[in-house]
């Protein structure tokens, strides 16, 4: 019996079985000449045409069968091959040939079940060396492509199932595969997210439950890694004096399409464009996000959000409230408690509350509660009853904290009290009227101790940040809710020494984690659920002759696909323009975040104004006032 | 079954200092993380424990972390097949060329066609796989059958068994234990075994001249005695 030649392509299948065989064990003993033929057939790629792709089916189809004569050591060549192959290079019949080879690898013997795995999450996103990253690319963008893709991924996935029925403890290894091989923030955007689709695949699939957690936990990881990178001293930039916007108007010129050139007004849509396009580590965090969105919104129509949330909130505790000035990544936790306020959203806010309250770490606390204050305020769907006992809680943690303390204003010593302070203000400034529209709330706000915290001799309306304690005292002089000390220094000043002082390095004085999303995908997904200051502001103005109703109010918080205003303001009355206190107020509450929200109302008179806010918007400090 | 064993452990648990308020839940995380992995020490796969906290005084270890180790006695069972042992498990797969078979629910065991007897047949019956008894018909193993079969070797790192079903006494452990006449007096070397003798020299040094030949690392002599020898018990 003589090697056959595999030019000659005229032998059996039962017979190649059969030379295959021998050719293995005949390779052991050093006699590798049909094994290298065998070897070649595999490494053989380049536009194949029938006859050849018939003969490399066949060949490993014979390879499958003869699995338990292939050595490790001696076979090493013929490993390589099979496991270099990249499913996207072959049509569909070598596909399953060769995915059938590696479920019978992985099952014959442990020794290849690490590499067969490697293999198929390998395969989760096509080639990517330098020739065949653009080609696929490109392909990717056509139907075929996205047809071949479907073709790969069904087969990845319906593998990995099968091996994991075979070699039952085989997801144990995969979780890992999956978390290290996740591609780094530098690689392409339609690459990273590919890879993020196969991996939330696997976590809705069959051993959901057994890899979900590792992989939730390796996504927000990557979210947060992306954020981190995208640095704010891009989209604002140092120089103070040029003015951001002056540059922002000579640039946008040339962009008819977002600008409206008569009435000059700069949407919130320009400036978004502006600051994130060809912005790509944005553009993939909002990718990514998006994908994320997704997700979460399927676990819930499956049931399991719940599941899924616990996850996000171990992963939020460990990862996101420890970043420093996390930007956007948060807004995951945001939409999926916008898609169950009941279970998740209440999980949420008491998880804040509890690390406020509890918690041993000083910063991780003041974090929290600013995480819990900009929640409270920002999400439409959080029942306003819920508000108030969140509050209450803050509230008498405050109080019995500063029961204690004889001592005068201290910035960094009571750092966490007056953190607890500004947050108990901040979520007053959006929610007090709707507060007071209901009884029991009014009788039960009267009740929390916040003129004793706020006149105690601590003194957190002299630290606390002073656009806030402004605006927080209006609306209580505006609606005759507590009797607080007036008087108050610094007019007009976003922020002040003493309020830097209590902030910290990390500026907790100025982090609203929840200000809105300037990522633009994502936006859409978060504007439905969303407060911005322009809706609630609007309700508070009593001076502008339109009287306010509690009407109004409840139009703010209204169900979910009540109100989208664009934040351009022009869902704002125009009358308000006349009102320079009115104004005045809202530029120093709007100074509590990035976004120049109303700026399209400011831009006629008073654009010598608006020139001088960017200036007061940058933090002294850091760059990031976020 | 065999390779299966309890064990009562002494064992020292060193816990971190932030755990002091939750040291038992922190017991039973340091122990559930050795559940599915062979220990050297105890000499096997850990699948179960029960711990049992002796005393509430633990020592604290110098250190800049101070640790403090809370010393428990704790039943372990454990799994160690060893080559020639006869485990069971639940076939998952079948193919003309192996046998797939999950014992215990996580370990993975192959078997490969060298090391099926002759006597079964490989056969496609209404569109399933099954290996079909030559002798006794009704000796069947497809997808679902608990399966009787001894250990070759077993791969500590990923829990792989390779396993035989070339002894008899092999195959659907419910027809073998129904049919417990039948097979044993097929051979008469193997009931002697079954007496618990094990020393009968023949049959053994027989299935490891087989078992090696599947290895394929011994030469070509050898091979050919083997082949000779497990002809004769066949036939006999």
């Amino acid at each position: 019996m003589g090697v056959p030649d595999m030019d000659d392509l005229s032998f059996t299948d039962s017979e190649l079985d059969y030379h295959v065989r021998n050719a293995l064990k005949a390779a052991v003993q050093g006699d590798c000449d049909f094994y290298n033929q065998l070897v070649a057939v595999i490494h053989h790629k380049e536009r194949l045409v029938a006859e050849e792709v018939a003969l490399l089916v066949t060949c490993l189809k014979a390879v499958t069968g003869a699995v338990s004569s292939i050595h490790i050591a001696h076979h090493r060549s013929l490993l390589a091959a099979i496991f270099g192959m990249s499913l996207w290079d072959y049509g569909t019949d070598v596909m399953d040939a060769l995915v059938e080879l590696l479920v019978s690898l992985a099952s014959s013997s442990g020794e290849y079940v690490d590499l067969c795995l490697e293999m198929l999450v390998g395969n989760f996103i096509p080639p990517s060396a330098p020739p065949s990253a653009s080609y696929f690319m490109e392909l990717l963008k056509q139907p075929r492509g996205v047809a071949k893709k479907g073709q790969v991924l069904d087969r990845v996935h319906s593998t990995l199932k099968d091996i994991a029925s075979v070699v039952p403890l085989s997801p144990l290894r995969l979780e890992k595969i999956v978390r290290d091989r996740m591609p780094n923030i530098y690689t392409k955007e339609p690459f990273i997210v590919m890879y993020v689709e196969n991996m939330l695949r696997l976590e809705s699939g069959v051993m959901g439950e057994l890899v979900g957690s590792t992989i939730l936990v390796a996504l927000v990881d990557r979210l947060i890694d992306l954020d981190v990178e995208i640095a704010w001293d891009e989209i604002l930039q140092d120089d103070f004096h040029k003015g951001i916007f002056d540059m922002e108007l000579e640039d946008l010129e040339g962009h008819a399409d977002h600008i409206d050139q008569d009435c000059n007004e700069l949407t919130r849509e320009a400036l978004i464009q502006r600051f994130f396009s060809g912005n790509l580590v944005a553009e993939k965090l909002d990718s990514l996000m998006v994908l994320t969105f997704e997700h979460l919104r399927s676990c819930a129509e499956s049931g399991r959000l719940v599941q899924v949330f616990e996850i996000l909130l171990q992963s939020f505790q460990k990862t996101i409230l420890t970043a420093y000035k996390s930007k956007f990544a948060q807004f995951v936790m945001f939409y999926a408690c916008s898609l169950d306020p009941e279970n998740c959203g209440k999980m949420f806010a008491d998880l804040l509350i509890n690390i406020f309250v509890s918690s041993l770490n000083p910063e991780w606390r003041m974090s929290a509660v600013s995480y819990l204050a900009s929640y409270l305020a920002r999400a439409k769907f959080v029942p306003v009853s819920f508000v108030a006992a969140m509050l209450e809680s803050v509230v008498n943690w405050c109080f019995l904290y500063c029961k204690n303390q004889e001592g005068d204003i201290n910035p960094k010593a009571h750092k966490v009290f007056y953190a607890g302070c500004q947050a108990t203000m901040y979520v007053l400034c959006f929610r007090m009227r709707q507060m007071l529209a209901i009884p029991r709330l009014k009788s039960q706000l009267r009740l929390m101790r916040i003129e004793d915290i706020l006149g105690h001799p601590l003194k957190p309306l002299q630290v606390c940040l002073p656009s806030i304690v402004e605006e927080f005292l209006r609306l209580v002089k505006a609606n005759h809710v507590f009797s607080l000390p007036q008087s108050f220094v610094e007019y007009g000043m976003l922020e002040s020494e003493n309020s830097r002082a209590f902030g910290g390095m990390e500026r907790f004085d100025m982090f609203f984690p929840f200000d809105p999303c300037l990522l633009r995908k994502c936006d859409r997904y978060i504007r439905p659920n969303y407060v911005y200051w322009s809706m609630v502001r609007s309700t508070y103005d009593e001076d502008d002759g339109e009287g306010t109703s509690d009407e109004d109010v409840e139009e703010a918080y209204a169900s979910r696909d009540g109100m989208s205003i664009p934040d351009d303001g022009s869902g704002r009355s125009r009358d308000d323009e006349g009102d320079s206190d009115a104004d005045e107020f809202d530029y120093s509450l709007d100074k509590m975040s990035i976004t120049p929200r109303d700026s399209s109302n400011k831009f006629g008179g008073r654009m010598q104004r608006f020139m001088q806010m960017p200036s007061k918007i940058r933090p002294s400090a850091s760059p990031e006032s976020l | 079954m065999e390779g299966l064993k309890e064990c009562e452990a002494n064992l020292v648990v060193y816990l971190h200092p932030s755990k002091a308020k939750c040291a038992s839940d922190a017991i039973l995380n340091e122990l559930s993380s050795l559940i599915f992995t062979y220990s050297e020490t105890f000499e096997g796969v850990v699948l179960a424990y029960d711990p049992n906290i002796c005393s509430n005084l633990a020592k604290i270890l110098p250190g800049i972390h101070p640790y403090f180790g809370v010393k428990l006695k704790a039943r372990l069972l454990l799994f160690n097949p060893k080559p020639d042992m006869v485990v069971e498990g639940e076939v998952v797969k079948i193919t003309p060329q192996s046998i797939h078979a999950v014992v215990l629910g996580f370990s993975s065991a192959f078997i490969a066609d060298e090391d099926i007897r002759d006597d079964f047949k490989h056969k496609i019956k209404r569109g399933k796989e099954v290996y079909v008894s030559r002798t006794h018909k009704k000796h069947k193993i497809k997808v679902g059958t608990i399966l009787r079969f001894i250990v070759k070797s077993f791969d500590e790192e990923i829990l792989h068994i390779s396993g035989s079903l070339v002894a008899d006494h092999t195959g659907c452990a419910r027809w073998l234990d129904k049919n417990l006449d039948e097979w044993s007096q097929a051979d008469s070397t193997i009931k002697k075994r079954k007496s618990g003798e094990g020393e009968d020299e023949k049959p053994r040094s027989d299935r490891l001249m087989v078992q090696r030949e599947a290895l394929s690392l011994e030469n070509d002599v050898q091979v050919k005695k083997a082949k000779k020898k497990k002809k004769n018990i066949v036939e006999s």
